[in-house]
């Protein structure tokens, strides 16, 4: 009984939590998005023209190669920088490591939304990086939370390891390089994936610097679409939900074919710390 | 560790002495100073400094300038934080953030638990209950608001559902129940995240602390309130501080699905009033007020967490 009643809830839920994701689906292919309840079932009319709606008002091609420069942008700065901080974190001793993992915990709790006003007078004002790429990707460049993952990671593998590379000589770049990156593969996936979504959904720092429509990233494009046009359009809801599903489809599907890697386990290691 | 290099190197030879005093300084493997220099140069140029800065700002008479442009910003001592504090649209929208919280945050943290446990174990179906408990967090707001206006619109799915029960005026235009349905939307978008906390706390969950509270004569009930619930407490913890910071950052939500905090107010956030004070009103001065109060609301609400989660 308290089986069937365990499953009828996970289920029942599961359903709530995905449905909202098939009605943008089927609703984007339909000529004209319905609401009535007969609408939740695909109605015939496939066509794409939501599609060609979206993109004739937002450059879609355009807008997808922001978003993955920006993306790409963090990532690199991210596994990089964060591997050599994870490590030297991990498995190293020296003066100010203290100090700087304490800032890496305490980063994560201020919220950077927080810190817009005194950033946008940086980026935008200072050093005149409005309407870049640079000025997108740099208050994102290296997640902390991916140090914190490659530092976790890093501080499981045994000491002896180490010592025994020490003794043979070897640098530390290249015990980090040969012995220690290949054996935290899991990590550079889970981390991969988590910075990933970061950047690829953000919106409001990337609103914020970006003015020119070339420059702007999708979910900026999109949302812009959404406030600005959608209201005095007729039937607006196909072409944004045409261009939620575009934007919506990488982060899902990348999360789809790796998913056992983002397991409680890998983040537990994150949690517990 | 200083300490036990420097009392290691006594009686050896002076080069070794020198070795260790250098150690001393910067540590047995200066090399790490170098790995961790990036990230650290990132830490203060993308945190410390704009955080000084923010508190700066706050304190003076700033406009934006043309970059180069040296201009004088003098001193104002508290003016902007009384100019914020006795603004309506300021504490309207902490009133906002503070019946968004009532509702986000108990919300997360009992359904994450429960989904937690009910997830937890072996069962049937779990690659799709995991997926589909975590697509929203992985998926950009601005999609997921594009369906939830979609849903919740005048004529929408959710309004032909409930039929004569629809509210009127509907959900995102009635100024009561647009910060519900924020907080309603946030609450689903990040489930999955705090599922996953949970996840992995309850495998810190002794099996003994179950079996002994089944022969205790504890049902599942029992041994859900007497075992699981203590055993997580420090992932609660941290649920509740992580939840308040998302409330706290709350901005695409009340931009995007209630079109700018609307109607009348009514749903704007901390951080939209921001937005628009500092850069669409050129106040920043002001706006970096409002960010300053908010930090310091969001630390004191994550100490009387603490406390309360960890009494005893």
């Amino acid at each position: 009984m308290s089986r069937i009643l365990r499953y009828l809830v996970l289920f029942l839920g599961a359903l709530l939590f995905v449905f909202p994701f098939y009605y943008m689906l089927i609703s984007s292919f339909q000529s004209e998005p319905q609401t009535t309840l007969g609408s939740v079932l695909p109605s015939g009319g496939f066509t794409l023209d939501n599609y060609t709606a979206i993109n004739s008002r937002v450059d879609l091609i355009q807008s997808l190669v922001n978003s993955g420069i920006f993306t790409g942008g963090v990532l690199l700065g991210t596994v990089v920088f964060g591997v050599l901080a994870g490590y030297a974190l991990a498995r190293l001793h020296f003066r100010g490591q203290g100090t700087l993992f304490a800032s890496m915990l305490l980063v994560q709790i201020v919220p950077f939304q927080l810190l817009i006003i005194p950033i946008y007078v940086m980026i935008v004002r200072t050093y005149g990086l409005a309407d870049s790429y640079l000025g997108m990707i740099v208050p994102f460049a290296i997640n902390s939370t991916a140090v914190f993952i490659f530092r976790q990671f890093f501080l499981s593998l045994p000491e002896e390891l180490f010592a025994a590379a020490r003794l043979d000589g070897a640098s530390e770049i290249r015990i980090l390089w040969s012995i220690a990156l290949p054996l935290v593969r899991p990590a550079l996936v889970t981390a991969t994936l988590l910075t990933f979504i970061g950047p690829w959904n953000e919106f409001l720092w990337p609103f914020l610097v970006t003015k020119d429509a070339d420059m702007q990233p999708l979910a900026v494009s999109l949302a812009n679409y959404i406030s600005n046009v959608a209201g005095r359009a007729a039937n607006p809801y196909g072409a944004i939900l045409a261009g939620a599903v575009v934007l919506s489809a990488p982060a899902v599907a990348l999360f789809a074919a790796f998913q056992r890697h983002f397991t409680a386990s890998d983040l537990g290691s994150g949690v517990k710390g | 560790m200083t300490l036990t290099t420097q009392t290691k190197a006594r009686g050896k030879p002076p080069r070794a002495r020198s070795r260790s005093r250098l150690a001393a300084l910067v540590g047995r493997q200066p090399i790490g100073i170098a790995l961790a220099a990036p990230y650290a140069l990132f830490l203060v140029a993308v945190f410390a400094y704009p955080l000084v800065l923010a508190v700066w700002i706050s304190f003076h008479d700033y406009f934006f300038a043309a970059p180069g442009v040296e201009v004088e910003r003098p001193f104002v001592g508290l003016e902007n934080y009384r100019t914020v504090l006795s603004d309506p649209d300021v504490q309207q929208s902490f009133v906002n953030v503070a019946e968004f919280l009532l509702i986000n945050v108990p919300l997360t943290v009992v359904l994450s638990l429960v989904l937690a446990a009910g997830l937890n174990g072996a069962i049937r179906g779990r690659t799709f209950l995991r997926l589909a408990y975590f697509a929203p967090y992985v998926t950009a707001s601005v999609a997921l608001v594009a369906v939830w206006l979609f849903m919740f619109s005048q004529d929408g799915m959710v309004n032909e559902l409930l039929g004569p029960l629809a509210p009127d005026p509907s959900w995102l235009v009635n100024s009561t129940l647009a910060m519900p349905v924020i907080a309603l939307f946030v609450t689903w978008k990040q489930l999955g995240f705090f599922v996953l906390l949970y996840l992995a706390a309850l495998q810190g969950v002794p099996k003994e602390l179950y079996e002994s509270a089944a022969s205790d004569g504890a049902g599942r009930l029992g041994a859900f309130w007497h075992v699981t619930v203590p055993g997580v407490r420090s992932a609660t913890t941290l649920v509740l501080i992580l939840s308040t910071i998302t409330g706290a950052n709350l901005f695409t939500e009340p931009y995007l699905l209630t079109n700018g905090g609307g109607p009348n107010g009514a749903s704007s956030s901390p951080v939209l009033v921001m937005y628009q004070k500092g850069i669409e009103q050129g106040n920043p001065d002001t706006a970096a007020a409002i960010g300053v109060v908010l930090v310091i609301g969001v630390l004191l609400i994550s100490l009387v967490h603490k406390k309360l989660v960890e009494r005893d």
